[in-house]
């Protein structure tokens, strides 16, 4: 955990780790499981698909989910389905959940691969969705797409993660790879890469456009990004692509590349594993291995009180199970020691003003949080910028009264997106 | 035996900074130790009762009126405490027990907890409870009357009562090096003004007080006073003496930067700041009381909303119809 400094005169500097601290030899394969388990976006998953328990599938193959919408899962194990459940995540949002016992010898299934054999045609567009990485690529392939400007994020989002920049480290052969076929498959005019300073070597071989960022968080957030390489502020409300500018993680692009030049669909998730004691492991899993396997191969041992966190510090989702699994865009796993967890109060916000100075997005939390804690979110929104907010975490990171400042903020988003469909229903 | 494992699950940040209330209150108190420890230094027992007994009775309102409110107790966070030492600090050290006792129950009942405790008071709490006193019982706070058995080695007229009614020709005495030392009357822990500047300087760069506030506080005691001394130079003394002298340090370090009642803002704090230290100068030459700096404090505690709403924009605010 990072401490106020002891003069605090300026805002804190939360610095990403220094590179001798990435150990590049030392990447920790996860055996495969005895059961993964596979997660949707959403629970719309009608009858007419053809998916039960007993099922045998195949690594690879498309489990389809709704034909409507064409939703859908990739399986990353051979094996036979063992259960076909819902899963209740963030905010109350449900999803399918499909567990697959799993084989220990891989058969590939012949559909994807035929789907590749033709270079760069828009046949295995529907596999790219669940690539690791979870590149949002949907928006980018449709013909009408306004995306002017792919930016890959050579820097992880998160502090303590160094999943991609390992990418960037250690794979920029794929990395050049994947950014031609990015080219080939797509129509923009422009492919960014964002680094960090130590990295500048090997993103310039990459053929993309290098922009380097300071490794000091906030900059690694894509709103921020967004203005300080895109020059655009992203309005309230409007989406990086409906700004013409998609954001795709490095290992997105990597496995693209693999995709197209094996053949063969990646089903191996890179991520970091950030131990108690704030030591990182760099790990490979298939997707959908439970975090349980990958915390037992490392030794790491998790006691009743402890936190789970998927992600970083910083923005990272809480999990009350360790039998989640690792998704395609789980980049970071942590696990916080019962010793470190933070107590949120109820005290009133003392209007110290530490959160007005460390905000990116000059919102002002003081009168924000007073808004929000008397569920008065429309006024939030109206006249305390609440939608402006990037969701960095830094309020609550200062906040003296360990108000959980950035919890209310989601609350109110939430709460506003809920009125707003509740009106649009009713109309 | 139950070996079902629980994971704690709460929202991000799963990082704080580990900053907390009570350590910013302990920070407070600890930079306020040099001015009281003199004042005690001068004044002897009586100072130090007052003190201790200001500080005791602040932390005895705040627990009654916790039980009260049937809230949870909230002394830990030692925000009374600092209310009470301050308080203490503003006091003459012959200060009688029922003011004292008055004096912190206005201070933490009618100056905070009844608007809902810490961090819901529109007004500094310490400068309410003064304020009312100074109101209510006026000859227990002159420094004249309440210090006349005390015989230091310096002249022991109040400073800014002798400016008031002799013009500038009664506080020749004075030179700037005596009076940042504390070689004259006034409250407990307001006179030694080395001590106080150090302490705040020492909460400024800790991050605990803002340095907008303090310097433009003194800024602006420096320009008004300045300007009323080339226009009289008689009447009205010079600004390094109003600096020096009164409450002006204790105000601008301590009283001025209270949390609650101050903005957050930069501009607001710059106006907030200078404001009030430009009200002190003119109340003090043109108005009834010899020290204006509660007063003025007081007063651009009320202007601290409409301040700050002068605000930046948010990011990507006002860019729909662009």
């Amino acid at each position: 955990m990072i401490k106020k400094p002891f003069f605090g005169l300026r805002k804190p500097k939360l610095k990403y780790p220094v590179e001798d601290t990435i150990k590049l030899d030392s990447i920790n394969e996860i055996p495969l499981p005895l059961r993964v388990t596979l997660l949707s976006d959403n629970n719309e998953r009608s009858d007419d698909v053809d998916l039960k328990v007993g099922d045998k599938v195949k690594t690879g193959q498309l489990l389809g989910l709704s034909e409507k919408d064409g939703d859908y899962l990739i399986s990353t194990v051979t094996g036979t389905i063992s259960e076909i459940s819902q899963y209740t995540g963030y905010f109350g949002k449900t999803c399918a959940s499909i567990s697959i016992n799993a084989e220990t010898e891989d058969q590939w299934d012949e559909e994807f691969i035929k789907a590749v054999k033709a270079p760069a045609s828009k046949n295995c567009v529907k596999f790219l969705r669940r690539l690791p990485g979870a590149p949002s690529l949907s928006s980018v392939l449709s013909n009408e797409s306004s995306v002017k400007t792919i930016i890959i994020n050579g820097i992880d989002k998160d502090l303590l993660t160094v999943t991609n920049q390992l990418i960037v480290k250690t794979g920029v052969e794929s990395l050049t790879e994947g950014v031609r076929y990015l080219k080939q498959i797509t129509n923009t005019d422009r492919i960014i890469i964002i680094v960090p300073p130590d990295l500048t070597y090997q993103a310039e071989k990459t053929g993309a456009e290098v922009r380097v960022v300071k490794p000091l968080y906030p900059n690694t957030l894509p709103h921020i990004q967004m203005k300080n390489i895109m020059g655009i502020t992203v309005p309230p409300g409007k989406s990086f692509e409906e700004m013409g500018v998609c954001f795709i993680s490095a290992e997105a692009v990597t496995a693209l590349a693999r995709v197209f030049n094996s053949q063969e669909f990646p089903i191996y998730k890179r991520l970091t594993v950030i131990n108690k004691d704030s030591r990182t492991f760099n790990v490979r899993a298939r997707i959908g291995t439970p975090v349980k396997d990958i915390l037992n191969t490392l030794d790491i041992e998790t006691i009743h009180g402890d936190r789970l966190i998927m992600g970083g510090p910083m923005t990272g989702n809480a999990i009350y199970s360790d039998e989640m699994p690792v998704l395609p865009d789980t980049d970071a796993i942590m696990v916080q020691d019962k010793d470190q967890i933070i107590q949120s109060s109820d005290t009133h916000c003392i209007n110290c003003g530490e959160c007005i100075r460390v905000c990116p997005a000059k919102i002002p939390v003081n009168m924000l949080i007073r808004l929000l804690e008397n569920d008065m979110f429309e006024e939030a929104a109206e006249e305390y910028d609440l939608l402006s907010c990037v969701e960095c975490g830094l309020c609550s990171y200062v906040c003296m009264a360990r108000i959980p400042i950035l919890h209310y903020i989601m609350l109110g988003k939430h709460e506003l997106s809920q009125l707003k469909m509740l009106e649009e229903s009713s109309e | 035996m139950n070996n079902q494992k629980l994971f704690i699950s709460s929202h991000a940040p799963y990082w704080h900074n580990m900053s907390s209330i009570s350590a910013k209150s302990c920070h407070i108190m600890l930079a306020a130790l040099p001015a009281v420890i003199m004042g005690i230094y001068q004044y002897g027992i009586p100072a130090l009762g007052v003190v201790t007994f200001s500080v005791s009775c602040a932390m005895f309102w705040e627990l009654i009126m916790n039980l009260v409110t049937k809230r949870p107790v909230s002394i830990g966070d030692g925000n009374a405490a600092v209310i009470g030492l301050l308080f203490a600090m503003l006091l003459p050290a012959t200060t009688p027990w029922w003011i004292v006792l008055i004096g912190t129950f206005l201070a933490i009942i009618i100056g905070k907890e009844i608007y809902g405790g810490i961090g819901c008071n529109p007004l500094n709490p310490t400068l309410v409870a003064l304020a009312m006193i100074m109101l209510s019982w006026k000859s227990y706070i002159d420094f004249d009357g309440a210090l006349v058995n005390y015989d230091l080695a310096f002249l022991m007229k109040y400073p800014l009562e002798a400016l008031k009614h002799f013009g500038t020709s009664a506080i020749s005495e004075h030179t700037a090096v005596g009076l940042l030392m504390g070689r004259q009357s006034g409250g407990i822990g307001a006179t030694f003004g080395l001590g106080l500047i150090i302490g705040g300087l020492y909460l400024i760069l800790r991050g605990y007080i803002r340095w907008e506030i303090s310097l433009s506080f003194l800024v602006g005691v420096f320009v008004t006073a300045f300007l009323f001394n080339i226009s009289d130079p008689v009447t009205y003394a010079g600004p390094v003496f109003h600096l020096l002298t009164g409450y002006t340090l204790i105000g601008a370090f301590f009283l001025a930067t209270e949390d609650s009642s101050s903005p957050v803002n930069f501009i607001p704090m710059l106006l907030y700041g200078a404001g009030a230290g430009c009200f002190t100068i003119l109340i003090r030459n043109i108005g009834a009381f010899a020290d204006g700096t509660v007063f003025a404090i007081l007063l651009f505690n009320v202007a601290n909303p409409l301040l700050d709403k002068i605000k930046p924009k948010a990011m990507g605010k006002g860019l729909e119809h662009a």
